[in-house]
């Protein structure tokens, strides 16, 4: 149950609960009559209440089948409220929650496709990708759950790696694709502002430099120096960037973050915080299968430049 | 007469109880042979030949009528009509609705008698029930043998339910056979694995059918059709009902049938109460029009064979309106009142709805597009050169045959549309009753246009192949393309 309630309000909601139905099965036994009374004059017995001089209010009895009606629908609501998750916090017996129930459908609906993926379990990553049948199940895999932050042609966006070219933040193998997919990753670079702002620029003009775009000379000399006492730990002394730790290549004119200066000065400054969320208790180990062989694909299947 | 208020403790002393529902009054129709007979028979024979039928016949080796609500695709013989064609099915209940009205207003309740799966099932029930029990008095001196029954009663009592039983069932069988294919579920009845949700559709039309055929028949139409209800605002003094000639037949009674009538002063009723002992609903025709008539025209045979009987002129009870009962003019001159204005203007409707209905049936576009534009990615900038914005191009087909198509962006300077790859969008081949979903890259140049939105139009061109003949289908869809500051 959520925080919201608390316990004072499931007695509360109990017992007001209870109380109406209590009252509902109190009206109808208070009107349980099953004959039409009349008066010595042959006229319908009525309640007293007139309105506008001369409308007045017959007192019937209620239709039998309404009466029946009316009492099954509160038994119903007992036997309910038992069962049934009703009574304040109170779960009821047969232990249903609508997250169960999703979570049964989900299996149902994997035990069901169970044939559909058995086959890729056994192949290799390179041959499902080269499958068209595993490929089109892997595009709507992806479509269902990458392409809200890396695109649905896997281009990425600001922050959101693209998937089709050949560089990669964590490598990629199938294993790497396979492990980043099922576990997630966290992508930390570390704020630098006790660097000061005249450090930061020249550093930002030195790592500019290494992608081969406009750099003042001077501040790219000053940079590289900075760069070496405070970068090389993770990005190297080459700049070649780690991938047992996710740091990037700053040489290959590949931006996560855009290339501006500004943008570099900033993710120096601030520090940036990347998350790519584990899929590993989402989606079954079949279609995490068929998923790494989609993305490996993506920049894997291409036809090489130069064999053109 | 001023009311004085009553309050609750006037209430006298002296209570009459009184029970507050009407009792069934069980009716038994007595059967009945004439015209009108003949035409419910012809209507019972073609309804239902069509209703048992429809489901075994096949097309393009798939059963020709299928609602599939599984798949949600519906199946009319040639046609694949999919969800985005609800419109379709608003027309048609639109036009339902407009024929009612109109045929209403014409001769009352036509579809009633004739047509309706109540009052038809109703028949055919009846019938077998004719058949086992016997005509309206063995079938009333059978059910008033009190119990214990006699083994006749039983065995007569028994093979009727059975009979029911099976034509219900199969009634029940054939309705799920709209919805779910009508062969596998002959087997799956057959090896017994019928699925919860078919056994409960079985077992419910089939229970349907038999309590309201068998039992509730015209309970169903005096108290729970709301036509009756309604019927009395569609119909007018110009509208042909089954209706009993009260200027001729009153003061009605019984006579020798060599009386003389005009020294007796009676009308032509004889008074024999076959019109009423016929009439599936219990009603007494003589007493005018009633919402519980439901215009089966039964009384109309009975009193025209009693009428020649006796050697009297025929229609007394007939189809006419009550203009010409209260004129006293034929039936020809008040057929001229046909064409009044509220039938003009339901014909009309009619006829501009079917036309509308038929042409865009018939000219249905099978190709249909879908764009979505990504909405995390607004834009992206490729190698300092281009402008790319990505979108999710669904295309559905819903032809039974093969297409190939073609996709092209329009509407700004050097558009280039690529996949996911980054390669050509080459031309795809959608199955048939299918469809595909492609991501693909739209790009213009760097700085060619200012910032901002721009409508672009995706062109879907594609070859439907029917046969030999290859149909072109073209299909235009708007989107944006956003230009980043």
């Amino acid at each position: 149950m959520s925080d919201f309630i608390g316990d004072g309000w499931t007695i509360y909601i109990s017992f007001v609960t209870l109380v109406g139905i209590v009252w509902c099965i109190w009206i109808l036994f208070s009107h349980r009559k099953t004959k039409i009374i009349l008066n010595e004059d042959g006229q319908v017995t009525d309640t007293g209440h007139v309105w506008d001089g001369d409308l007045r209010e017959l007192n019937n009895p209620l239709p039998l089948w309404w009466m029946w009606m009316f009492l099954s629908a509160c038994i119903f609501g007992l036997i309910y409220l038992v069962l049934y998750p009703g009574l304040g916090s109170n779960p009821g017996i047969l232990g249903y929650t609508t997250d169960n129930s999703l979570q049964e459908s989900i299996e149902a609906a994997n035990e069901e496709l169970k044939p559909v993926y058995a086959k890729y379990m056994t192949m290799s990553v390179e041959k499902i990708a080269a499958d068209p049948k595993a490929q089109e199940m892997g595009q709507r895999l992806f479509l269902n759950s990458c392409a809200q932050c890396h695109g649905s042609d896997a281009g990425g966006a600001k922050g959101f790696p693209n998937l089709t070219d050949s560089d990669w933040l964590y490598g990629g193998t199938p294993e790497n694709i396979k492990t980043t997919i099922m576990n997630g990753r966290s992508g930390v670079m570390p704020s630098f502002s006790y660097l000061g702002d005249a450090q930061i620029q020249d550093l930002a003009n030195y790592v500019r430099s290494l992608s081969g775009l406009p750099a003042d000379e001077i501040k790219v000399k000053q940079g590289a120096d900075v760069f070496k006492n405070s970068c090389v730990a993770c990005h190297g002394s080459e700049a070649k960037g780690n991938q047992l730790l996710g740091a990037p290549n700053l040489t290959d004119k590949i931006w996560l973050y855009s290339g501006s200066e500004a943008t570099i000065i900033e993710t120096i400054t601030k520090g940036r915080m990347a998350m790519m969320p584990a899929q590993d208790n989402i989606l079954t180990p079949e279609k995490i299968q068929v998923l790494t062989a989609y993305v490996w694909g993506l920049s894997n299947n291409k036809p090489k430049v130069g064999q053109q | 007469m001023p009311e004085k208020p009553i309050s609750r403790k006037s209430i006298p002393i002296v209570v009459i109880e009184e029970s507050l529902y009407e009792v069934k009054q069980k009716i038994y129709p007595r059967a009945v042979t004439g015209i009108f007979a003949r035409w419910r028979y012809g209507m019972i024979f073609f309804t239902q030949l069509l209703f048992y039928g429809l489901p075994w016949l096949s097309w393009n080796q798939r059963q020709a009528f299928l609602l599939d609500l599984v798949q949600r695709k519906f199946y009319i013989f040639g046609l694949v009509l999919w969800p985005q064609d609800v419109i379709y099915l608003t027309l048609l209940l639109i036009l339902s609705a407009l024929a009612l009205f109109l045929f209403t207003a014409v001769a009352g309740r036509l579809f009633c008698g004739y047509a309706c799966p109540q009052t038809v099932y109703t028949e055919i029930f009846m019938w077998i029930e004719r058949k086992i029990e016997g005509d309206r008095f063995s079938r009333i001196r059978l059910d008033e043998e009190k119990w214990p029954w006699s083994f006749r009663k039983l065995r007569t009592k028994v093979t009727k339910h059975f009979l029911w039983f099976l034509l219900a069932f199969w009634t029940g069988f054939t309705f799920i056979g709209y919805f779910t294919p009508i062969e596998t579920l002959k087997d799956t009845i057959l090896d017994m694995s019928l699925g919860p949700w078919q056994g409960f559709w079985l077992f419910f039309y089939s229970f349907a059918t038999w309590g309201n055929a068998g039992f509730m028949r015209e309970q169903v139409c005096k108290y729970m059709c709301p036509y009756a209800r309604f019927q009395s605002v569609m119909v007018d003094k110009d509208t042909f009902l089954v209706t009993y000639d009260k200027v001729r037949g009153e003061p009605r009674g019984s006579r020798h049938k060599s009386a003389d009538i005009i020294a007796l002063g009676l009308g032509d009723c004889v008074d024999c109460s076959i019109c009423v002992q016929v009439c599936p609903t219990g009603i007494d025709i003589r007493d005018g029009m009633q919402y519980m008539c439901i215009g089966c025209g039964a009384c109309i045979d009975a009193c025209d064979q009693v009428m020649e009987k006796i050697h009297y002129p025929k229609g007394l009870i007939r189809y006419t309106t009550e203009r010409a009962i209260d004129d006293s003019s034929s039936n020809q001159s008040v057929i001229k009142h046909i064409l009044r204005p509220r039938v003009l203007i339901y014909s009309t409707f009619i006829f501009l709805l079917s036309a509308t209905f038929v042409i865009s049936l018939l000219t249905r576009n099978t190709l249909r597009v879908d764009v979505m534009r990504d909405r995390s990615t607004l834009s992206r900038e490729v190698e300092g050169v281009r402008i790319e914005n990505i979108y999710r191009i669904q295309i559905m087909n819903a032809s039974e045959n093969i297409m190939k198509v073609n996709i092209k962006a329009l509407g700004l300077n050097d558009l280039k549309i690529l996949n996911s790859q980054g390669n050509e969008v080459r031309e795809l081949e959608v199955g048939a009753a299918s469809n595909q979903l492609i991501p693909v890259k739209v790009s213009v140049m760097i700085g060619q246009y200012e910032p901002g939105h721009y409508p672009i139009t995706f062109e879907t061109k594609a070859q439907e192949f029917k046969g030999d003949t290859v149909i072109a289908r073209v299909r235009n869809e708007k989107s944006s393309f956003i230009i980043p500051r």
